[in-house]
């Protein structure tokens, strides 16, 4: 019972990356991965059949930090840089769902070897985890607004955060060590939010760092 | 002990981010960095002192790489403050707090026996590194340091993905999960095998990031050209020495689970093609701070590749993380003063460096002579010990590749460098001249490495040796 509910949640989380990938606006994509991030917490008090200090600790930190704090400052940014829209990424809206798609299912294959299957729960953390990973890829290497570029690592970040609600009962420290990759988030927006940058690249179009390129 | 090394340089750095007087603040550096050398020297010289309860112990590799980074900071932080002293027009406030940051959290990494602290240390490095990338406020130093944030913190994500795979690895196999060195070594014969490799592979990429190998390298020629020369000294020589040494606790861990095989396959052809990448971007290279950054890319792959041969090129390769951390000291510092000097990184606007600057551009020639494996300095010695090694180990094709990019490397940097030094110095004169504390660091630090590679002393052959034997004795 409990490892269909979870289930349908990590489901819900992988259609979500699949949404962030095919959106152009990015006021869309912040809440998308504000949502998932939230729907982290929710993954974490599931997992494990006994209530633990560390998984309350997880979910509040995902809720608290992923899904309020994080969605709140990245909208602040975007409305001081005057942006509302992802234009011409290096891939299309279109063809990136489809690499999205094609690396979900290869996160599902890869997962579902039963040579890396084993004695799991029959849930679908891992290919969640490493599926919202490589849609964090996809998202960071071809958006050239610096905001999209940070909604990507914070996708990367929720999937590497999945995995570590795998380890949470037998390392408590994976919490708090995930919990640092938002201090480049931070940075990132804080950077992007105070003059020095946001006057600096404007438009927040990282092809115009030209004047570094060999 | 352990808490000595970390609290002292972050307690000092806490001072300097206080206090408000622009001129004194630097003089906190060569104070701190006198006080955390000196802490090295009786850590080094008395073993009791190296074993800590729990999860901070230095072991020999440790020991190696600590010595490496704080001999770096201890000349650099002299040179720091007759940088700073021509500086004062901005504020050194976050600067000098970095580089004190730095060091604390370089004893974070030496000592740590946990990788996740590791991990969080070499994270920390890459935080307090960034506003001195920053320093100049300029609008290309804002973004590289934009770049060095987002290529390292993608690089730090996967290094904690990998790590999180390797807990993994025994919590599959039914085994309480743990991170820490003494309990991951013994089981790891244990350690499901594919997520293992999987780790070693993220670990790979994450710390490859933050050492700067090719393809990874993408932030490492804006960061090292925007960057003072201090930083550039500092992150080719120390930042990219801890990351190394947090690779080589996962390689060890590998080691141990009998993958050395898969790993040392890898390893080759990494180290491998970082140097030809390097190889190639230097040729033809005209900004000579980004022809540094192309070397350090270069000695990345060198001691990858040494990782890569194994057990016979081990003692030369962790004798070349020492020579080359000091050489890029040499280098950087000797960039710094000529980019001063000329007001300009490009060999079109840059060339009669003997002239102009005499020491500088002396200790910059001699710099690139040992950077590029000269014989008699230093690094002759190292790379020649890992050459040898490989054609022992039967890495023939390898070893071949691997004469012949640095061969490549010397002809591509030294157009360069002849360039720089050579020639008539532009009639444009500026006020700028090498003055005591931005000279006399450098020529200490290249007296250091044309002495080791006459003559290495003793007790740092048996500290070498015992490291070495340290990473075999799980092998």
């Amino acid at each position: 019972m409990m490892v269909d509910l979870l289930n349908a949640i990590l489901v819900i989380i992988l259609v979500m990356n699949l949404f962030a990938l095919g959106t152009s606006r990015i006021l869309a994509v912040i809440r998308i991965i504000g949502a998932q991030g939230a729907l982290l917490g929710a993954v974490s008090l599931l997992l494990h059949e006994h209530l633990s200090m560390p998984s309350v600790l997880a979910a509040a930190v995902a809720i608290v930090f992923k899904g309020i704090i994080i969605p709140a400052i990245m909208i602040r940014a975007l409305r001081d840089a005057h942006i509302k829209r992802e234009v011409e990424p290096l891939i299309g809206f279109i063809p990136s769902i489809l690499l999205g798609a094609i690396a979900t299912a290869f996160a599902l294959l890869f997962s579902g070897e039963p040579v890396l299957m084993g004695q799991e729960p029959a849930n679908l953390i891992v290919p969640t985890s490493l599926a919202t990973v490589l849609v964090g890829f996809i998202l960071l290497t071809t958006r050239f607004k610096a905001l999209s570029q940070v909604l990507g690592y914070l996708a990367l970040e929720n999937g590497i955060y999945i995995f570590s609600l795998l380890l949470v009962e037998a390392i408590p420290l994976v919490v708090e060590m995930g919990m640092l990759l938002d201090l480049f988030v931070g940075i990132f927006v804080i950077s992007i939010i105070t003059n020095h940058i946001n006057r600096a690249f404007a438009s927040m179009d990282t092809r115009r760092l030209v004047s570094l390129k060999e | 002990m352990v808490y000595a090394m970390v609290l002292f340089p972050l307690f000092m750095a806490g001072i300097a981010a206080a206090i408000p007087m622009n001129r004194v603040r630097p003089w906190l550096l060569p104070f701190s960095a006198v006080i955390h050398f000196s802490l090295t020297v009786l850590v080094l010289v008395s073993p009791e002192l190296a074993h800590e309860t729990g999860w901070f112990v230095l072991d020999p590799v440790g020991k190696v790489i600590l010595l490496v980074v704080d001999t770096l900071v201890l000349f650099s932080s002299f040179y720091a403050v007759g940088y700073l002293m021509q500086r004062l027009e901005r504020s050194n406030r976050f600067f000098t707090a970095g580089i004190l940051g730095f060091l604390g959290l370089t004893s974070v990494v030496t000592w740590s026996h946990h990788l996740g602290v590791t991990w969080v240390a070499i994270e920390g490095t890459t935080l307090v590194t960034a506003p001195l990338i920053y320093f100049n406020r300029t609008k290309t130093s804002i973004e590289a340091t934009w770049r060095y944030l987002l290529v390292g913190s993608v690089g730090i994500a996967l290094a904690l993905l990998g790590t999180f795979f390797l807990a993994y690895a025994l919590l599959r196999q039914g085994i309480t999960p743990s991170l820490l060195l003494e309990d991951l070594v013994p089981l790891s014969p244990e350690l499901s095998k594919p997520w293992l490799r999987a780790a070693f592979i993220l670990l790979l990429i994450g710390f490859g990031t933050k050492m700067g190998l090719a393809p990874m390298h993408t932030w490492k020629p804006d960061a090292y050209g925007e960057a003072p020369a201090v930083v550039g000294a500092i992150l080719a020589g120390g930042v990219t020495s801890c990351a190394f040494l947090a690779f080589l606790r996962v390689y060890q861990i590998c080691l141990a689970a009998g993958e050395g095989a898969f790993a040392s396959r890898i390893l080759l052809y990494m180290g491998l093609f970082s140097m030809a990448v390097a190889g190639l971007f230097m040729v033809g290279q005209r900004d000579f701070k980004r022809l540094l950054a192309y070397s350090s890319v270069e000695h990345m792959g060198i001691l990858i590749f040494g990782l890569g041969v194994g057990a016979p090129a081990l003692f030369g390769t962790l004798l070349h993380v020492m020579m080359n951390a000091l050489t890029k000291g040499v280098l950087f510092l000797s960039a710094g003063n000529i980019h001063r000097a000329y007001n300009s990184r490009n060999i079109g606007q840059v060339h009669g460096a003997f002239r102009r600057l005499p020491v500088s551009g002396i200790l910059f020639f001699l710099g690139f002579l040992a950077i590029t494996a000269s014989p008699p300095f230093g690094p002759f010695v190292s790379i020649f010990a890992i050459v040898t090694g490989a054609f022992d180990a039967g890495k023939t094709p390898g070893a071949v590749l691997f004469l012949l990019f640095l061969l490549l490397v010397f002809f591509g940097m030294g157009r360069t460098v002849l360039a720089v030094t050579l020639g008539e110095s532009p009639s444009r004169e500026s006020q700028y001249r090498d003055t005591f504390l931005t000279a006399a660091p450098i020529i200490l630090v290249m007296a250091l490495v044309l002495a080791l590679g006459l003559y290495l002393p003793t007790p740092l052959t048996e500290l070498l040796q015992e490291a070495v034997s340290f990473m075999e004795k799980w092998s």
